[in-house]
């Protein structure tokens, strides 16, 4: 097989309780700019229930979409999705597959290179096509502190993008497009069950559009329920770096970070977070930075908007007067 | 149970020096450690061990100098370890790193279980684990936070998934790729380490695989991704406005500011 055997961008998107993951969309907006000089098909492939709102794909640019319908998806299964995948891709034969790196296309995707053995690059920032057509991922290594620039040599070429990296285009009411409905091949695999969801506080840190977030600065958990008072009166959601993540202070779900969540809110107050580069990592892309810190020299201030050299005991009470103002 | 815990040799991360101008990691800034999460895999095998008794098999691919990180394993619990370190090995990308796995514990004989941890800190691409269970035409569950059940023929854990936590069953043999919520992993014991010290590493190298692997599927040639350039990234511009705390009222204007000129306000979300 050669270059001239494989044809066209596929996205694969990701579907949940009947909603298509937003992350599909930015790939479509950033699959028809990467088209531009050089048009080529732009498909989408979803698997999903009946009900799913396909149109959407072609909406936001997908000029055919592939459905695979059935309620056999309404669970995170990555190996039923990957046994009806694989045909689809063996038989479409696009020269590039786009998956967003959440945790499901983390999973997935590895195990939809190695079916096909050929290469993925994770989790790119960025995509270029170039002279010779062959896609460019650009991908972050090292704690973000160079970009990789990564071709493939075997097709299709597969790369995961990280979710919120490139924009949401607007829905296109008037775009036409093809949308193919396909049974599903595989209906069952007995390897791995998937028994429940386990009900428990959901916080969706990576989608905030404000995150309140503490580090070492903060001396007990309890305090941090004064940086939830700032978050809930800003409608966002608190962060962590991963020293009081670690101290137990809170979850997890809220660490920010290289090894935490990835966050791109509107706005990122970080109160007693000195700036390390693993830190830095996962906030650094936030619209506005507030950096609160009693040390002049955190690295910190060095990506802020705005620092103030000061201790956030005292400056947070003063910002949730203000906010609180204004709610009234 | 036969377990196979996948294990990387990776640069302290945390003391690593970095070269912004060429782009390049100063490898020689900071000793090599066992990738944190991999620490992580190698207790969930050991806790498993405990429960239902079996055998811990350590394997690592890379330079000779990771034999220590088998060493390591051992004195951590690991009962044996195999090294796959061979020129041709070297410059392996995911695939090529994971093809190269699966056809080592192929030759390693019967297992139930294999572990990896969730990613590596210098690769980062959380792929190797479901690209090995490909590979061995085995199924997988990724970012296991909790091992729920343990038995003989399969595995019920607690992973996040979607956007939420599920718990699943799996059916041995099987991979599993932990997250670091799922344990601490402990201290080397001394007795094990006294037999780490002295125990015997085999090395394999291309000639022992070389019966089910050609010299076109490992390390660079085997690699169907190539790094053609490296860049640094442009840094962030920012107003970089810092106040003293004596400044704090001029500092809580400009924020005031600022969050009016973006539309962020009380309540809004
Ligand atoms: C492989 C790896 C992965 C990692 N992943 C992550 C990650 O995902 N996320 C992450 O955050 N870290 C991560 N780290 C850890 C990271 O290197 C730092 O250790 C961590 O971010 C530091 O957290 P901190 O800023 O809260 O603490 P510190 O560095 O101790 O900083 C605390 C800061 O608070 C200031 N301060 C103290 N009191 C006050 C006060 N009253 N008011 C205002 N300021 C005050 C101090 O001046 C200081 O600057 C990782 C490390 C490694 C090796
Ligand atoms: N060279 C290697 N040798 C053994 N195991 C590896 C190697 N590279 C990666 N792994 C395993 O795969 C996991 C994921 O690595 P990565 O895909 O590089 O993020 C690691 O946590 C290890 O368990």
């Amino acid at each position: 097989m050669t270059q001239q055997d494989y044809k066209g961008l596929m996205v694969i998107a990701e579907q949940k309780d009947g909603t298509i993951h937003p992350v599909a969309f930015e790939l479509l907006g950033k699959a028809r700019k990467l088209v531009e000089k050089d048009p080529q098909e732009i498909m989408a492939l979803v698997l999903g229930p009946e009900s799913l709102n396909t149109k959407a794909l072609i909406e936001r640019g997908a000029d055919k979409v592939f459905h695979v319908a059935g309620e056999i998806f309404n669970h995170p299964d990555e190996l039923i999705c990957k046994e009806n995948i694989i045909p689809l891709l063996r038989e479409i034969k696009p020269a590039i597959v786009l998956i967003g790196a959440t945790t499901f296309g983390r999973s997935l995707a590895p195990r939809l290179a190695a079916a096909l053995d050929t290469g993925l690059t994770a989790d790119c920032t960025d995509l270029q096509i170039d002279e010779d057509g062959k896609l460019v991922q650009i991908r972050p290594a090292f704690t973000e502190n160079i970009l990789a620039h990564i071709k493939t040599k075997t097709f299709p070429q597969m790369a995961t993008i990280r979710y919120r990296e490139f924009s949401r285009p607007d829905p296109d009411p008037e775009k036409k497009g093809e949308i193919i409905i396909r049974e599903p091949s595989v209906k069952e695999q007995n390897r791995v069950e998937v028994l429940e969801k386990i009900a428990r506080e959901e916080i969706n840190i990576a989608e905030a559009e404000v995150v309140v977030a503490g580090g070492r600065g903060v001396k007990n958990a309890g305090d941090f329920a004064r940086l939830k008072e700032l978050a809930q009166v800003l409608g966002g959601t608190i962060g962590a770096s991963r020293d009081v993540v670690d101290a137990g202070f809170i979850s997890k779900a809220h660490q920010v970070g290289y090894s935490g969540h990835r966050v791109k809110p509107r706005l990122y107050i970080a109160c007693g977070i000195s700036g390390a580069p693993q830190h830095k990592a996962g906030m650094k892309e936030s619209e506005t930075i507030i950096a609160i810190n009693t040390d002049p020299s955190a690295p910190i201030f060095s990506i802020a908007d705005i620092g103030i050299v000061g201790d956030w005991y005292e400056v947070i009470p003063r910002l949730l007067e203000i906010f609180k103002e204004k709610t009234d | 149970m036969q377990i196979i815990v996948l294990i990387k040799q990776v640069p302290e991360m945390d003391r690593v020096k970095f070269d912004s101008e060429k782009g390049v990691i100063d490898r020689k800034s900071a000793g090599v450690e066992i990738n944190p999460f991999d620490l992580n895999a190698l207790e969930t095998a050991v806790q498993i061990k405990e429960k239902v008794g079996g055998e811990i098999i350590a394997l690592t691919m890379g330079p000779p100098r990771a034999e220590k990180t088998l060493r390591e394993a051992i004195a951590r619990g690991a009962d044996r370890g195999i090294l796959l370190s061979d020129g041709k090995f070297a410059g392996a990308d995911t695939r090529s790193t994971s093809f190269t796995l699966a056809h080592a514990i192929k030759k390693i004989g019967p297992f139930d279980l294999v572990i990896a941890g969730e990613m590596t800190v210098d690769g980062d691409t959380a792929q190797v684990g479901p690209q090995t269970a490909e590979y061995l035409d085995i199924p997988h569950i990724s970012y296991v936070t909790c091992l729920d059940e343990i038995t003989a023929l399969s595995l019920t854990v607690t992973c996040n998934i979607w956007d939420g936590s599920y718990r699943k069953r799996l059916h041995l043999p099987g991979l599993i790729t932990v997250t670091k919520d799922i344990n601490f992993p402990r201290l080397p014991e001394l007795k094990n380490k006294m037999r780490a010290r002295e125990v015997e590493i085999p090395r394999w190298d291309f000639s022992t695989l070389s019966d089910v692997l050609s010299p076109e599927d490992t390390g660079l040639k085997g690699s169907p991704t190539q790094v053609k350039k490296i860049t640094i990234p442009p840094p962030v511009e920012r107003k970089g406005q810092v106040f003293s705390a004596e400044e704090m009222e001029k500092a809580l204007a400009a924020i005031e500011k600022i969050c009016r000129e973006k539309q962020i306000s009380g309540g809004q979300s």
